[in-house]
């Protein structure tokens, strides 16, 4: 049973108003209850925001591109009726190698460039891949099972993950459980002869990974992201019109239609419990708020350790949570451009597209081989937009906002980021100017964003965008660690709802929604 | 480097600062490695060393028993999370018996907890652990170090050993009630005491400097030497222990941080530790788990059994009844109780078959000239200790 709301007391509580956090808010609120989102930035949206960096220039602050959060999420919320609108979707996505043609890679219209042998594996690895992210799909809507108990629950979760991968057949089901441990240099290895292809295509088995092509267990990680859009079942790359910033609006507005409450600048200080069980939380500010339900969009180092306390906690499990690997290795870099940004041999809807610098898979290694010992990359792989094209709004007329995700950035640089935060925007400018003769000159601002400043701005630990690295030992049952992997937390009335939860982040919702689902269920049965 | 430092490993067991002193009183050359050091198993017998404990009065030394040095200003909460039972009860210059656990409630080691000041505190414990204690202080102020070796031991054990202090020039001693902390001088050299053992009866243990350990156990010999102080080994202590009821690890529990086949851990409730688990005093490691075996009930116990017949049951299997067909346990530590003049062990035994009162039976292998036989032996449940005379608990002891 729902009661009205009071400014003191609510059925439920949010820490977080990240789009997970939102997500679960107005399934909550649709669901009857009282909610309270409580945010400590000044606007929502979390890492999901839209924000001016310069006068007149917006720019998504972090993630800058739709791609993984499921069509039909957006349908029950009703985000278009709430203000979401679209500057483009379906976007391409080309790799640029300096001094040579660019490589289309998107489906279809593949074979540019390529020798007549890429070209035919390129379209049967495209098919297997995409056969096996279908056979792991489903596992990303459901809450992944506890192991070694006998639930019958658990069980049957289980043998479903089982037979997904079984109802593959003989032969793709040997094949993926092949790969499934493999590197993904070795895979692209197997396939193909083009460098060029070989480093784009390896590339997103990277993308905000703490691995470079040669580390163990890439190809999960590559899988893991084709496994996350096909189970979107969305229309490919998409930007939201607006900026990213623009989503988590649509998103705040349908918790709020729903009856959800959202406070800005209303950072909390800690959970509360009582007789072992999460009560509310007490604001930065000296405020106390009771809840029934408290669930965390912060990520669950911060979640655990900073705002529950380790003294509501057992040993063992602390030292879990402490070990989580959430060291940021992505840094963002936003540039305000006079003129368009001048990308040789790109079309204008490449342009309009993703672009990848990751010239090959021994480029990504030697890149990730700097961050290994605290340095940044000599000569850094990116994944560029160029926002402004497709949406006017993000930059005065005739002018443009390049947004690009650099690797590798370590979190803790040895020289310090203070020192090194120029360097390694100049090292990243030179990779851009041999892509884009003459950029340079067109810049009329620049802003960095190491993983420190994503972990001070975004209040996320070690400042890594999927609150943890998505790996064999930190994905499924086991994410973020055993004991927290099904949204509940040890601790009664304390969930887990962000991107530190299975499935992981990206702009996805998925772990809010099935956040929102496991808070209701402990309401019936308790 | 040196030549000796270069080899250290050919004789890699430290030796305690009472060694010399040892080696010198061993008649039978019996030592044996503990906790990375060389001890004395027995010094002249068994039984000449198990009377001492009982009659007299006897040193035994406990330097390499693991201590750990907790302070700050945290130490109390730290502690409180760790341990079972509620520290906020302990008062400055007391000692607590307490276990502690993993998340699933099993043990992990017991030890006695020392609150040597406001914020400071020892743990005397067997087994070395300062990883899960540095884990457990995550998020706590406080610090966690090993001080084995800046700490010298002695235990002090028997019903002459108040007597032989107090002729040792400890004045005031006598005044030590059961778990007290006192501070003393023998010979202008300090010595903290506490009146804690592990006899199970009249009994001191002495903290000191490494520096001043063969002067004290010098001063303790010469008072004892009217009142028939002898050095002992671990196996009398062990009979005495046995008698006392006192558990040890890797003999009637392993560490679950040292398992590794399932179903092997205990928790404390199935040790029989219950009374010094406290549920009411907020979280504690295992808490949750705990709380759950607690609502479902124990499936097993470590419980004191009194054997038929005067052969000590070693590792007997436990049976239902003496078909021998429906195991229901096993023995962990046995011994002929020569002061009992008792057939007693430590055993853990199944539900419903561990209450108070209960007949089971015992299957006792013997060697007969290494003719071997097998004889079912009828053993019932007792309450443990099988051993506490009064004068262990009387303050001022009595002047024996």
């Amino acid at each position: 049973m729902s009661h009205a709301p009071s400014p003191s007391r609510y059925d439920c509580v949010v820490i977080g108003a990240g789009h997970n956090g939102l997500v679960c808010a107005a399934l909550l609120a649709r669901a009857g209850r009282s909610v309270l989102v409580l945010e400590a930035g000044t606007q929502v949206g979390g890492a999901a925001i839209t924000r001016e960096f310069c006068p007149g220039f917006k720019v998504s602050a972090g993630a800058h591109l739709l791609h993984l959060m499921p069509a039909e999420l957006l349908r029950t919320l009703k985000l278009e009726s709430h203000g979401l609108q679209w500057a483009a979707q379906r976007l391409p996505t080309t790799a640029l190698i300096s001094g040579a043609p660019a490589l289309k890679l998107s489906d279809g219209a593949a074979a540019d460039g390529l020798t007549s042998a890429d070209a035919a594996a390129l379209g049967a690895y495209q098919d297997r891949m995409q056969r096996f992210a279908a056979a792991i799909a489903p596992i990303f809507s459901r809450t992944p099972p506890r192991l070694g108990t006998d639930a019958w629950s658990d069980r049957l979760s289980l043998l479903r993950m089982g037979w997904q991968i079984r109802k593959l057949g003989r032969r793709d089901m040997r094949e993926l459980l092949r790969i499934g441990g493999m590197n993904v240099h070795d895979l692209l290895e197997e396939n193909f002869e083009s460098a060029a292809l070989k480093g784009a295509l390896g590339f997103d088995a990277i993308l905000g990974a703490n691995f470079g092509p040669r580390s163990p267990g890439t190809v999960l990680t590559l899988l893991y992201r084709l496994a996350a859009e096909s189970a979107a079942g969305s229309s490919g790359l998409s930007q939201p019109k607006g900026g990213m910033g623009a989503l988590c609006d649509a998103l705040a507005k349908a918790a709020g239609a729903a009856g959800a409450v959202i406070r800005t600048q209303s950072a909390v200080a800690g959970i509360l419990v009582d007789s072992d069980r999460a009560c509310g939380v007490l604001l930065e500010s000296g405020e106390r708020i009771g809840a029934r339900q408290v669930i965390s969009n912060a990520d669950p180092k911060t979640t655990f350790l900073k705002l529950l306390g380790t003294a509501h906690l057992d040993a063992g499990f602390v030292r879990r949570v402490n070990h989580i690997r959430c060291r940021g290795l992505a840094a963002k870099i936003h540039l305000a451009l006079n003129r368009p940004p001048p990308f040789t041999a790109v079309s204008e809807a490449a342009l309009r597209g993703r672009l990848l610098s990751a010239p090959s898979l021994e480029h990504l290694e030697h890149a990730y081989n700097h961050s290994k010992y605290g340095e940044f990359s000599a000569s850094p792989a990116m994944e560029i937009t160029v926002p402004s094209i497709n949406d006017a709004t993000l930059a005065p007329a005739g002018r443009h906002v390049l947004s690009a995700i650099v690797q590798y950035a370590p979190y803790a640089l040895k020289q310090g980021w203070g020192r090194g935060r120029q360097a390694f925007l100049d090292t990243s400018l030179d990779v851009l100017e041999a892509l884009a003769p003459g950029l340079r000159g067109c810049i009329a601002a620049a802003e960095v964003l190491t993983p420190a400043d994503l972990e001070t701005q975004f209040r996320s630990s070690g400042g890594h965008w999927h609150h943890g690295d998505l790996a064999f030992d930190q994905i499924l049952m086991v994410r973020p660690v055993p004991g927290a992997a099904q949204y509940r937390t040890p601790v009664e009335g304390l969930f887990l709802c962000g991107a530190g939860c299975h499935p992981g982040g990206g702009v996805m919702g998925i772990a809010g929604r099935n956040a929102a689902q496991q808070v209701l269920s402990e309401a019936t049965t308790s | 480097m040196t030549a000796s430092s270069n080899s250290h490993f050919t004789q890699p067991l430290l030796k305690t600062p009472f060694h010399e002193r040892a080696r010198a009183l061993s008649q039978v050359d019996s030592f044996i490695p503990w906790a990375g050091y060389t001890t004395v198993d027995v010094f002249t017998t068994v039984e000449q060393e198990y009377f001492a404990i009982r009659n007299a009065t006897t040193l035994y030394d406990l330097t390499p028993m693991v201590k750990y040095r907790v302070a700050g200003r945290d130490a109390q909460s730290y502690l409180n999370r760790l341990v079972t039972r509620d520290i906020g009860k302990l008062k400055p210059g007391r000692v607590a018996y307490c276990v502690w656990c993993n998340d699933a409630g099993h043990l992990i080691d017991d030890g006695t907890v020392f609150r040597l000041g406001e914020s400071e505190y020892r743990i005397c414990t067997a087994q070395r652990q300062l990883d899960w204690l540095l884990d457990s202080s995550i998020g706590f102020e406080v610090e966690v170090s090993e001080i084995t070796e800046q700490v010298a031991a002695l235990a002090l054990q028997g019903p002459t050993s108040c007597a032989v202090l107090r002729d040792a020039g400890l004045t005031g001693v006598d005044r030590l009630k059961v778990f007290e902390i006192g501070r003393f001088t023998l010979d202008s050299r300090a010595v903290t005491v506490s009146r804690t053992g592990f006899t199970g009866d009249l009994g001191y243990e002495l903290w000191m400097e490494p520096q001043d350990a063969e002067a004290v156990w010098d001063a303790l010999m010469a008072a004892g030497g009217p009142r028939g102080i002898r050095p002992i080994g671990s196996r009398a202590l062990n009979v005495a222990r046995i008698e006392a009821g006192f558990l040890s690890p890797n003999v009637d529990f392993v560490s679950a941080d040292h398992t590794i086949r399932i179903g092997t851990d205990r928790s404390p409730l199935e040790l029989g530790l219950g009374w010094i688990v406290d549920f009411n005093k907020g979280h504690f490691t295992g808490r949750r788990a705990l709380l759950e075996e607690k609502r479902c009930g124990a499936k097993r116990r470590l419980v004191g059994l009194d054997i038929e017949g005067n052969k000590p049951a070693h590792n007997a299997l436990l049976y239902r009844d003496i078909t021998g067909k429906r195991e229901i346990g096993s023995v962990s530590s046995a011994v002929w109780s020569p002061t009992c003049k008792r057939n007693v062990a430590l055993a853990m035994v199944e539900a419903p078959y561990f209450e108070i009162g209960s007949y089971i039976w015992a299957e006792i292998y013997l060697s007969r000239e290494l003719v071997w036989e097998r004889r079912m032996s009828r053993a019932q449940v007792v309450e443990r200790p099988f051993f506490a005379p009064e004068r262990r608990r009387a303050t001022p002891p009595g002047q024996f």
